[in-house]
């Protein structure tokens, strides 16, 4: 018999602002443990939570690119359980009735994942285990953090991976946070289950907990899949249970089951008044945002010309989006200027994070220079080429660079004469040439190409090639 | 005239330095504090250095007003930067802030003179004063009997002449009640009039800081001076900017007062009697009674209860001994084990009686029952009172059932409770009220009534009770402290 997987995320991101959720505390990663705290995400008594109103823009900003309704009263309460790496023994978070709801996210497919809520809280210090001691850093005790819960739309290990990954970069673009998974600013909690093809009902779920890369969450739910399946196919029932995975071994582990499953004892935040938004703030931060990648993708396709996949490309990275927009602004030539970025410019970085650092030592004007030489004929393509490698490296423009030679191009006599050199040297490929085949002009051209460095127009050295190659006998 | 203003003025005439002021109220407390446990931390020092900055300031006539270079208390859940702020439980034992509570600190800046830290029942939880860890506050009036509670300490203090003014603070009578058995005015603002930044939370949604003082001009001093808009307290009014002590002597003719038969349920007859001859001096004075029943009242106190216990229990739950405060010497095995023998040992029994209580009611299953229906009720007594309103000005109503009673009374906690049944409502209700003394009983106690008002109305009611304290010779003071 076979099963569908059945699967919902629970993604926690950390916002992008610059203070805690309820304090003045900064919110940079890697401090010395403990070097970022206050009175108020210590805990200590007496002090009183004091909303951050920039986090609740940027979980706006979130719910508005998953589509979400917005709720201009929402409330926070308390959950209520007791750990050493939170100091008020409770979070201040959302549930009765979140910041937005009712959203979703389209895959490739065209499939939505509906988001159910979006949810404003706090986050947990951290507790480090060493060898003698246990030790709490409440650095990130307070750093304001969304909950983004999905509705369990996703269907397989492929759907979820490309949930995370455009999720990832949905958030990193419209700067509601880094999502950086290894430094724990994206985590996801994974639900499984698993039903009968076709069938209506849901199977008993588990949560794996805390994964923080996507390749894990890819391991954990097949790992998850195959070990359900197995229960089911012997006639046994799935437990419901909160389980981790263990990365090194490659196996889900339970931490605890539903019988032991903690009463949060949920009540409203008497030390918070409910956050209420006008329906001005909302607009006006929605007009805050940048055009959404899904939007720009569809203008680069049909009003700029671009290939799908060169759109998608300019569209995954927002300083390189930017960094195109303003370019093409400048120079009539939007896919010239595309093929220059993901050609060339692409290959100058080796990693996904170089490429959304995307940092360059020139300007978008002056690609649009390049493309405006090239789309006036006044340099080849190919010096083009040459010319912007030079550019990258030294951040000079195209005018600096290109010679006056090179400008006017090559004169008719030059030309000749380097054409003449070209057969010379190729004397066997001229006899192929005059045998029929025409293909061996290429390497005469190519010759002729690279003794110019790039200067000489392809169109008029084939022409004077030919003119040549008929004088020949 | 008030004390503090009569002191302010030997103060500016130098008649008298705040130093010696300031070293008669010390050595008063030394002398007379064993018997009264009002304070269960003395600042000598720090009292004698602000006092000498008081004198300075009143050398060259700068920067000063009416509170510069006057003694005064501060109950000891009110946070005081590096000085201990235990709430009167061992489990905050050594702990001292890092920050000073914002009314505090609004006195502070005025030149407050703090002479320590006043004694309280274990987190504000009771009204007695004996759940405290430094055991009970005497009443001035007669040491066998309690001082009244939470803010016990505070109004010995005042009442025991160890301090002109005191702060306490009120969840469910705290300042009232125990200003009503000490003879004294005490406040509860309304709530979100004072700013809660600083005072250790027992139920964050009832808790207001409240002052304490003989006189009610001394009480609108200081209120006006630690009232207002505070950014570190999202609770507190952004715009009240109360003035009740320019507006005390407002003409109050015409005026009408409430009087609420179910605030006089559990009254003893001798409470009853003095409210009763205080009704008739308003009258006396050209205010209008009328008669207003508010039935939600019969639920106030359960409801009370189940929100206050149902806060505490999350407020509470911060004291694991991993961060500050008292932590259970070695032989644990681990953290859970730590935090469990820590908290076994630093909590008395009364506190623990309302964490469970607190963490009871807000279970899964027990929540819909009653937290839920407590919120309701809340809700529906804040309308009662807002309607009560629309008929009068102020609503008079005896401040606790009984005169002081004996301190070790043995009580069953519900009878315990009884005594915020008349205070309570008040903090459901988030109005303000203001306990003064309105006659005394055959064995010359003192009776306290309260006058309660709108929201943000403080004004009115401190008016009415500036008249009433004109007209009547209430104002007493106990045999001990300081005699000036």
């Amino acid at each position: 018999m076979s099963y569908e997987l059945v699967s919902g995320l629970e993604t926690h991101i950390e916002l992008s602002t610059d203070s805690k959720l309820f304090c003045l505390c900064s919110t940079r990663f890697g401090a010395e443990p403990n070097t970022l705290c206050c009175p108020v995400c210590l805990g200590h008594p007496g002090t009183l939570p004091v909303l951050n109103k920039q986090a609740v823009y940027l979980a706006l900003m979130a719910g508005s690119a998953l589509n979400c309704r917005v709720n201009l009263r929402s409330v926070m309460e308390r959950k209520n359980y007791s750990y050493p790496d939170l100091p008020k023994a409770y979070q201040i978070t959302q549930l009765s009735t979140p910041l937005c709801e009712d959203g979703y996210l389209e895959l490739s497919s065209g499939k939505r994942i509906r988001i159910t809520r979006i949810q404003v809280e706090e986050d947990a210090g951290k507790v480090v285990h060493t060898e003698d001691a246990f030790c709490v850093d409440y650095n990130r005790c307070g750093v304001p953090l969304i909950e983004i819960v999905s509705e369990p739309d996703i269907s397989s290990v492929e759907e979820a991976k490309e949930y995370v990954e455009k999720l990832r970069i949905l958030m990193r673009y419209i700067g509601v946070s880094d999502c950086k998974m290894q430094e724990g600013s994206m985590r996801c909690d994974v639900n499984v289950s698993l039903k009968k093809q076709g069938a209506e009902t849901l199977g008993t779920r588990t949560e794996i907990k805390n994964m923080s890369s996507v390749s894990s969450i890819a391991r954990a739910m097949e790992y998850e899949y195959a070990r359900q399946k197995d229960i089911l196919e012997k006639g046994g029932s799935v437990q419901r249970q909160t389980l981790r995975f263990d990365e090194a071994k490659g196996i889900t582990i339970p931490m605890r089951s539903k019988e032991d499953a903690q009463d949060y004892r949920f009540f409203c935040e008497p030390d918070l008044q409910p956050v209420v938004l006008t329906q001005q703030e909302v607009e006006d931060v929605r007009h805050s945002m940048p055009m959404l990648p899904s939007e720009k993708e569809k203008i680069y396709t049909e009003q700029l010309g671009l290939t799908k996949s060169q759109a998608a490309l300019l569209t995954k990275y927002r300083r390189i989006s930017e960094f195109y927009d303003e370019a093409v602004k400048l120079c009539a030539e939007p896919q010239l200027a595309a093929g220059f970025i993901t050609g060339q410019i692409f290959s100058l970085f080796a990693t996904e994070g170089e490429k959304e650092e995307f940092s360059l030592r020139i300007t978008p004007h002056s690609l649009a220079e390049l493309c405006t030489l090239v789309q006036q004929k006044t340099i080849s393509k190919n010096l083009a080429k040459v010319t912007l490698d030079k550019m990258l490296a030294t951040g000079k423009r195209a005018e600096e660079l290109i010679t006056a030679r090179d400008m006017q191009g090559i004169s008719e006599e030059e030309l000749m004469s380097l054409c003449q050199a070209a057969l010379e040297l190729n004397a066997p490929a001229v006899a192929d040439f005059k045998n029929g085949k025409e293909k061996a002009l290429m390497a005469f051209l190519g010759t002729v190409m690279r003794q110019s460095r790039g200067a000489a127009d392809p169109e008029r050295a084939k022409a004077c090639l030919l003119k040549l190659l008929s004088n020949i006998n | 005239m008030g004390r503090i203003e009569y002191l302010h003025k030997l103060l500016k005439h130098r008649e008298l330095s705040a130093r010696e002021l300031a070293k008669q109220y010390l050595d008063a407390i030394d002398r007379d504090n064993t018997a009264l446990n009002a304070y269960v931390n003395v600042t000598r020092e720090e009292a004698l250095e602000s006092a000498q900055k008081a004198d300075e300031a009143f050398r060259k006539g700068e920067g000063v007003g009416l509170l510069t270079g006057i003694p005064m208390a501060l109950k000891d859940n009110i946070s005081t930067r590096g000085t201990e702020t235990t709430c009167c439980s061992k489990i905050l034992r050594g702990y001292k802030p890092l920050y000073d509570a914002t009314a505090w600190s609004r006195l502070k800046a005025q030149g407050a003179v703090l002479l320590g830290k006043t004694n309280m029942d274990e987190f504000a939880m009771g009204s007695s004063c004996e759940t405290s860890c430094f055991g009970p506050a005497h009443n001035p009036f007669d040491i066998s009997r309690s001082t009244g509670g939470s803010s016990g300490g505070s109004a010995g203090a005042v009442a025991g002449n160890l301090a002109v003014y005191s702060l306490g603070s009120d969840t469910g009578g705290s300042v009232r009640q125990p200003a009503a058995f000490c003879g004294l005015v005490g406040l509860k603002p309304t709530y979100g009039a004072v700013s809660r930044s600083g005072l250790v939370a027992f139920a964050s949604s009832l808790d207001q800081i409240g002052p304490m003082a003989q006189t009610v001009e001394d009480v609108a001093i200081v209120f006006d001076a630690i009232a207002g808009a505070d950014p570190l307290d999202s609770t507190s009014s952004k715009t009240y900017v109360p003035q009740t002590f320019k507006n005390l002597n407002n003409d109050i003719k015409g005026k009408t007062i409430g009087i609420v038969p179910q605030l006089f349920s559990e009254v003893s007859s001798e409470v009853a009697q003095a409210v009763e001859s205080a009704l008739k001096t308003f009258e006396g004075m050209g205010i209008n009674l009328v008669s207003i029943d508010i039935p939600e009242i019969h639920y106030a106190l359960p409801a009370y209860h189940i929100l206050a216990c149902a806060e505490a229990s999350s407020n509470l739950a911060r004291y694991d001994g991993v961060r500050f405060g008292h932590r259970t010497g070695e032989g644990f095995a681990s953290v859970n084990e730590m935090m469990i023998k820590t908290r076994s040992e630093g909590f008395s029994q009364e506190v623990k009686r309302r964490i469970l209580m607190g963490t009871y009611v807000l279970s899964k299953g027990y929540c819909d029952a009653y937290y839920k229906k407590a919120q309701l009720l809340r809700e529906g007594l804040s309308t009662a009172f807002e309607k009560a309103f629309e008929k009068c000005d102020a609503i008079l109503a005896p401040t606790a059932p009984t005169t002081a009673f004996r301190t070790g009374t043995q009580l069953s906690p519900v009878e315990a409770y009884k005594a915020d049944i008349c205070t309570a409502p008040v903090n459901i209700a988030g109005v303000p009220a203001v306990s003064l003394c309105c006659g005394y009983s055959h064995h010359e106690l003192p009776v306290g009534m309260q006058l309660i008002g709108r929201r943000f109305g403080e004004e009115a009611i401190m008016n009415l009770a500036y008249k009433f304290q004109q007209n009547t010779d209430f104002v007493r003071t106990a045999d001990w402290g300081v005699r000036l």
